[in-house]
Parts: C-alpha cells; structure tokens; sequence
C-alpha cells in the first residue's frame, strides 16, 4: 500500500514550534549574541570577536569543570546501573511487596533537587548530621566542607540515593513484561541463574537500559543544584562542575560574554552526546 | 517591538540567516524530491538528507572549535574545511 502524504499535518506542528522558538530558539540566539561581545550592563554591548571562545578552550578552569564532570558522569553510571539491576531482579513480581517496593523506590524521585542537598548537607554534617557524627565517632575523618575526597563521596553517594529509583523502575518494567513462558522454557533447558539472566533478562531490558543511561548521562553531566547546595563547588573547586562553573561566571561575576561561549560549547558537547546515544539506540532496535 | 536585549550582530544575523536557509532549503529539496533519500553510507547506519545536514552543521561547529583551540590560523580556512567536509558527508554518510 503507497503512503500518504498529506503535507497539511505540519500545520499541527505549529504550536510546538512557537513554544520551542520562545522557550529555546530565541534564548539560544541571544546567547549566541552575547558570546562574541563584552557589556558592562544597561544593554551596552562591545563587539568582543571569538576571544571568548579562545579564552574558554585555553582555560585549565574549563578543562578542569569538564573532566570533573565526565568522571562523576562515569563514575555514578558505573554504580547506578549494575545496582538498579540488580534491586530490579530481586523485587517481588507478584503479592503486597509489589506497591510497597514500588512506593518506596518513587520516593526518592519525588523529592526536589534542592531539598535533597539540603537532606544530605544536614545529613552529612559533622557537628549535627547522622552520617557525620557516626563517621566521626568511628574514628574516619570525613567532612564534606574540607575534605576533597568526603565531598567526592557525598556527591556520588547523594546521586546514587537519588536517582537508582529511576534505573530499579525502569529495569523492573523490563523484567515484569517478560512472558512466563520464557523462564519455563529456561527452566526445562536446566538454564543456570547466570544463564537465564544473560540470554532472557538482560536482551529484554536492553532497550530502557539504554533509555535509563541516556537518561542518566545527560542528567548528571548537568548535574547543578544538589551539588550547589552540599558543597557550592567546594572544598577549593573540587566538586565545581560544568554548570556550577557556568552560574558562577555568569551571574556572580557578571562575565556574560565567556560565559556565553562556554554555554555554546557546553550546549555542543551535551548535542553530541546525545546524538551518540541517540543513534546507538535507535540503530541497534533496527538491527534486531 | 524592540529587540535590542538580543543584542544582535551583523556577523551573527549572517550566521543565524544562512542556517535558517539551508534549513528552508531542504524544505525546498524535500518537496522537489519527497521521502528524505534515505541509504546506508559509511557510518553503517541509515541516514536521511535531514540526519545529513545536522551531522555537518555539527561537525562543523566542532571542526571551528578545535581550529580556534589549537590551530593559530585564519578562521576562514576552517571554514573552508567545514565545506569540504560537509560535501563529503553529503555524499557518502
């Protein structure tokens, strides 16, 4: 049967057009506007060049937020996945655990970004937080305000806590819509539990594996308020990340214009990425 | 309706214009030839004319990056190396 084609469909695609031009299209222009000048406020603007592009790819400031960010990116992702994995395998299918576990794993995405740093600032704290005191009477110097490598640990530890839930529950809608008929057969095959997770479980929960690290990456390479309100970039800079980095030119210094070119550049990293992803994803549903 | 918040340029008019006309000329090629040429090129994976355009502009846009952080040479040139790229993944991607 041919296809048809009926062009006057796009007209239904106005709306969203209009939204994404005033929500993102003219913002992305102005920033682009700003990247190449230098103001001082009240709308003045002096004609800058590339020099802020330039300054941005030459500063070790830059390269430092970026790296940092890839490593918290890679290094939640390492510990995110296999865990909502296997939280997922062992949840309950059937009986009054099933709300209980699911409820108990929306919790934590239910809470906002802002209050979660502020559980964990409290949390951690030395003088008055659970974590804190309990760490410090066993005799472990942490503390999150001084310690590079405490604050490294609370922010990892705090994303994990956070966003795991997303990977169990995505995970769990994997394994519950797997027939019965595939774990009979495995279990007349004499299948091993290794085996039955290898060739039955894992190739089903592929696809929202791929959605859940995509979700995952993108979100924690712009990972800002939590880390903000633990640590607000600290000790020194060791947990400023990219977009911490970029609210801390843009607006507590008043830099506009690097901070402008470092958002494109910034933007353009966080495209590619995602069109990686992206085209990962949807060529290996294609090959299958 | 003033728009000087924008703070608009006469380069970045330039730049934002040409890309609202590759973008209007697709349109214009899509509609002489419908069905977005899709074909397997050497990504091994299918690409239509749009996927085609957003991999250019893209890799141009990284193409100008690296030359501005590590090649001390007019911009223009990069320039130049961003066409020739395109071309090339117009014709084999």
């Amino acid at each position: 049967m041919d296809k048809t084609w009926n062009n006057k469909a796009w007209f239904l695609v106005l709306p969203v057009l209009l939204l994404v031009g005033f929500s993102a299209v003219i913002p992305l222009m102005t920033v682009v506007n700003y990247s190449v000048q230098d103001t001082f406020g009240n709308n003045v603007f002096f004609w800058a060049g590339l020099s802020w592009f330039e300054q941005v790819l030459n500063s070790s400031r830059f390269h430092d937020a970026l790296v940092r960010n890839l490593v918290f990116s890679l290094t939640i992702l390492a510990i995110e996945i296999p865990l909502g994995i296997f939280i997922a395998l062992n949840m309950p299918r059937k009986g009054w655990g099933v709300p209980v576990c699911l409820v108990l794993m929306a919790l934590p995405l239910l809470i906002p970004w802002n209050v979660v740093g502020t559980i964990w600032q409290v949390f951690g704290r030395v003088d008055i937080g659970l974590l804190g005191r309990t760490l410090a009477a066993m005799g472990i110097d942490y503390n999150y305000a001084t310690n590079p490598v405490a604050a490294w640990v609370t922010v990892v530890v705090m994303d994990v806590w956070h966003w795991t839930s997303l990977v169990v529950l995505l995970c769990y809608a994997g394994l519950v819509s797997i027939p019965d008929a595939y774990y009979q057969a495995a279990k007349i095959d004499g299948a091993s539990r290794w085996s039955v997770f290898r060739y039955i479980q894992l190739p089903k929960m592929h696809r929202v594996l791929l959605i859940a690290v995509l979700l995952r990456f993108m979100d924690s390479f712009m990972i800002y308020t939590e880390p903000f309100v633990v640590t607000g970039g600290g000790p020194g800079s060791t947990t400023t990340f990219l977009s911490i980095d970029l609210v801390k030119m843009a607006i507590g210094q008043f830099d506009l214009g690097p901070a402008a070119a470092m958002s494109i550049i910034y933007f353009l990293i966080i495209l590619l990425l995602s069109w990686i992803f992206y085209t990962v994803m949807t060529n290996y549903d294609a090959r299958r | 309706m003033n728009f000087s918040w924008m703070a608009w340029t006469m380069p970045t008019a330039i730049f934002f214009v040409s890309i609202f006309a590759l973008i209007a000329a697709m349109g214009v090629w899509e509609y002489l030839r419908p069905g977005g040429d899709p074909r397997i090129g050497v990504l091994r994976f299918e690409t239509t004319r749009g996927d085609r355009l957003f991999i250019s502009l893209l890799g141009s846009a990284f193409i100008n990056l690296a030359w501005l952080g590590l090649v001390d040479a007019n911009l223009w040139w990069s320039l130049a190396l961003s066409g020739v790229y395109a071309v090339l993944v117009f014709r084999y991607v």
